[in-house]
C-alpha cells in the first residue's frame, strides 16, 4: 500500500505553496499530485512553476503526477491543458475526458481521476485500452462497489495493467459549477472575483440554519462539509486498494500521514472527530459515519 | 431547430406531440435513467406504444439510458439498450462509456446522442466521445452563451441545449452532492435529492424542509415553500444566511432564442419528465410558437409577453433565469 498526496484544492499564495512542497519533499508520501485542478484564474503558480516543483519532488524521490482541471469550458483553458499533456516528463491525472482525449492522441498513459465517470468493469476495460494506468475511484463509491468491479471476469486478464487509488482523507470534491460560489459569498460576480478565494485557505464553510456543516465553498468547486477520513478502514483495503490518497489540509497533513501509516494493519485506530465522516466507503450517505 | 420535449408517461407524451414537439424523450421504469421516480416512466409495452404513437405522427422518440451502469447489474443497462432498440426508438441518449460502446457495436445504425450526464463541456471532451459514433451532444447547463458559441463554431457535431426547466447549476454527471447527503445520486440511482428522504415540519407556522435529516430551508408563513433540492436551500456562510448556491428558479432561454438559432443549435430541450401532462402541453405550445417565430423571421423575433407569463407560472418559485448562459449569473 502506497500513500499519495492529492493536489492542493485551495488557492494558497505562492510562498505558502512553495513552503508546503518543501515539506512534502521531506515527507513520507510516495506519490505526489500537483497542479491547479479547480479554477484557471488561479495563477499564483504558473505551469512552469508547477513543473519546477515537480522536478524538485522527483529529485527528492517522489513519484510525481500532474493533475489537470475538472471543468474545462473555454478554449484558453484547453490550451493550458495541452501544456500538461505535452510536459514530456510526468504522468498526467485526467479529471475530464477532454484530457484523456488529448493523452490518447499521443498514446500517453494516464491516471483517471475521481471525477472521471468510471463506474463499472466494462468502462474500466475501455479506459485501460486507452492508456489508463491508475484508476482513482469516484468519491461517491464504496469499498464494496470497488470489490464488485475488480472481481468481474471481464477485467481478470488486465488486472495487472492498472493500479487502484482511493481518496481517503480531506474534504471531498463533490461538484463543479459555472458559477463561483466564493465570489457569490462576497456579492461579487465571477468576472469580478478579484481572486477572493485566496482569503480562504480552507474554503468557506457552509452550514445549515441549525448549525450542521454541510459544504465548503472553494471557488467553483463545492467540497464536503465534513472531512472524509478512512484512517480506520485501511485494514479492509489491502486486497483492493494500491494507493491511499490524502488531500492537503491547511495544517496537520503530515501528522495524519503518520497516523494513516501507523494504522495500515488496523492496530493503531484513531478517534474520528464529530466533523469527520466515512460514509461513502461504507455504502452510506457520504456525510454519515459508520 | 428541433423542439425536444419530456414525457414521464403516455399522457404527457401525447400532450407533447399534440402541442407541437418534434421529438419526445422518455426513460424506462428503472434506475437506467436520470429521472428514476416512483410512478414515472415506461415499461416495455408502454415503450412500444410510445414509439408507435410518435411515429404515427411523423415525430421521433429518444430514450434516455443515462445513468452509470453498476458492476453487478451491468446487464440491466444492456437490456435497456436492447429494449429501446427493439421497440423502435429513433435515438438513444447515453452517458456511460461502456453503454455507449455497447450500443455503437450492437446497433450501429441507431442514432446515439451524448447525454448531459456525460458532462462534455468542451471540444476536447466532445472529441473523446466521437470514438463511440455519437451524432449529437447535449451541452451541460454550466456554459455561457459565449462558450456555447465557441463550441458550435469549432465542432462539426449537432448540439442540443437546455432551453427551459429545472436548473442544474453544477456540471451534470459530476455532482455528488445528493449522494453526500442521502447516499443516492443522479449517477448511481437516477435521482437528485430523492423524495424518500424529504421531510416537512411545521414549527408554529415556520415550515422546515429536510433532506435525510439535514435542514435545507425554513419558510416563514408568507413564503412559498419549494421542494428541498439540496443546492437550492438557504444556508449560512459567515454571518449571512442566503441561497448559498442557487435560488429556487427555473432556466428560461426565450431571450436567447435568436442567438441559439443563429449558431445553428440543432435542438432545444425542455427539462421535466417528472412533470404533469398539463405542464408539458403548456410549455410545448409556447416553445413551438417561439421556435416557429424565430425560424420564419429570425431578425424580427420578439418574445411575446404572454409566452413569458405562461412560463413564469410554470417555474420554480415563479422565477426564471438565463442561468450560466448569461455571464452575469456567474
Amino acid at each position: 500500500m502506497q500513500f499519495s498526496l492529492g493536489p492542493v484544492l485551495y488557492f494558497w499564495p505562492k510562498a505558502q505553496m512553495l513552503q508546503f512542497y518543501r515539506e512534502v519533499a521531506d515527507s513520507d508520501f510516495d506519490i505526489v499530485y500537483l497542479g491547479e485542478t479547480v479554477c484557471s484564474k488561479r495563477r499564483e503558480l504558473k505551469f512552469d512553476d508547477y513543473l519546477a516543483v515537480a522536478q524538485m519532488l522527483r529529485e527528492a524521490g517522489k513519484q510525481v503526477c500532474l493533475s489537470s482541471m475538472t471543468l474545462y469550458e473555454a478554449p484558453g483553458e484547453l490550451r493550458e491543458l495541452r501544456k500538461y499533456v505535452d510536459n514530456g516528463e510526468f504522468l498526467v491525472e485526467a479529471n475530464d475526458v477532454g484530457a484523456i482525449s488529448m493523452l490518447q492522441e499521443q498514446s500517453l498513459p494516464f491516471v483517471a481521476g475521481a471525477a472521471i465517470n468510471c463506474y463499472n468493469q466494462h468502462t474500466l476495460r475501455r479506459l485501460v485500452g486507452m492508456g489508463l494506468k491508475r484508476w482513482v475511484l469516484p468519491v461517491e463509491l464504496s469499498g464494496q462497489w470497488l470489490s464488485d468491479v475488480l472481481n468481474q471476469s471481464v477485467i481478470s486478464d488486465i488486472r495487472d495493467c492498472f493500479t487502484t487509488e482511493v481518496f481517503s482523507f480531506g474534504h471531498l470534491p463533490l461538484a463543479w459549477s459555472g458559477r463561483c460560489f466564493t465570489a457569490r459569498s462576497e456579492n461579487r460576480s465571477k468576472d469580478q472575483c478579484e481572486l477572493c478565494c485566496i482569503k480562504y485557505p480552507e474554503g468557506r464553510q457552509v452550514s445549515s440554519q441549525d448549525g450542521t456543516q454541510v459544504f465548503v465553498l472553494n471557488g467553483i468547486q463545492t467540497l464536503s462539509g465534513y472531512r472524509y477520513n478512512l484512517v480506520n478502514q485501511l485494514s479492509t483495503m489491502h486486497n483492493t486498494v494500491d494507493i491511499v490518497r490524502l488531500s492537503p489540509q491547511l495544517t496537520g497533513t503530515f501528522d495524519w500521514l503518520a497516523k494513516f501509516k501507523a494504522n495500515r494493519g488496523g492496530t493503531a485506530p484513531q478517534q474520528l472527530s464529530a466533523t469527520d465522516s466515512n460514509g461513502y466507503w461504507l455504502q452510506l450517505a457520504g456525510m454519515a459515519t459508520g | 431547430m428541433e423542439l425536444l420535449c419530456p414525457a414521464g408517461s403516455m399522457p404527457a407524451l401525447k400532450a407533447a406531440i399534440e402541442h407541437g414537439a418534434d421529438a419526445v424523450y422518455i426513460g424506462l421504469k428503472d434506475d437506467t435513467n436520470a429521472r428514476h421516480f416512483a410512478g414515472l416512466n415506461f415499461d416495455e409495452a408502454r415503450l412500444k406504444e410510445a414509439a408507435r404513437f410518435v411515429h404515427q405522427h411523423g415525430k421521433k422518440l429518444h430514450v434516455a439510458i443515462n445513468t452509470f451502469a453498476h458492476p453487478d447489474n451491468y446487464q440491466r443497462w444492456q437490456r435497456a439498450v436492447d429494449m429501446a432498440a427493439h421497440a423502435g426508438a429513433d435515438v438513444l441518449i447515453l452517458a456511460d462509456i461502456a453503454v455507449l460502446a455497447y450500443a455503437a457495436e450492437r446497433y450501429p445504425k441507431l442514432e446515439r446522442h451524448l447525454s448531459v450526464q456525460a458532462s462534455a463541456t468542451n471540444v476536447a471532451a466532445i472529441n473523446f466521445y466521437r470514438q463511440f459514433g455519437i451524432s449529437r451532444v447535449v451541452l451541460p447547463r454550466v456554459l455561457s452563451m459565449q462558450q456555447v458559441r465557441a463550441i458550435a463554431r469549432s465542432c462539426e457535431i449537432d448540439l442540443e441545449v437546455f432551453a427551459f426547466g429545472s436548473l442544474c447549476i453544477m456540471a451534470e454527471g459530476r455532482c455528488y452532492l445528493s449522494s453526500y447527503m442521502t447516499g443516492q445520486s443522479p449517477n448511481t440511482a437516477g435521482a437528485c435529492s430523492p423524495a424518500a428522504f424529504v421531510e416537512w415540519q411545521d414549527n408554529d407556522g415556520t415550515l422546515e424542509s429536510r433532506l435525510n435529516g439535514i435542514l435545507i430551508d425554513r419558510f416563514a408563513p408568507n413564503e412559498t415553500a419549494g421542494y428541498p433540492t439540496l443546492c437550492k436551500g438557504r444556508f449560512s456562510v459567515g454571518d449571512d444566511t442566503y441561497h448559498a448556491l442557487e435560488e429556487p428558479t427555473s432556466l428560461n432561454t426565450l431571450d436567447l432564442l435568436p442567438q441559439l438559432y443563429a449558431e445553428g443549435i440543432t435542438s432545444l430541450k425542455i427539462e421535466g419528465r417528472q412533470r404533469s401532462p398539463a405542464y408539458v402541453a403548456q410549455i410545448t405550445k409556447v416553445w413551438r410558437a417561439a421556435i416557429d417565430a424565430v425560424v420564419s423571421a429570425p431578425d424580427h423575433f420578439n418574445v411575446q409577453p404572454h409566452w413569458q407569463q405562461v412560463l413564469a407560472g410554470l417555474s420554480e418559485g415563479s422565477q426564471t433565469t438565463l442561468g450560466a448562459y448569461h455571464r452575469k449569473w456567474k
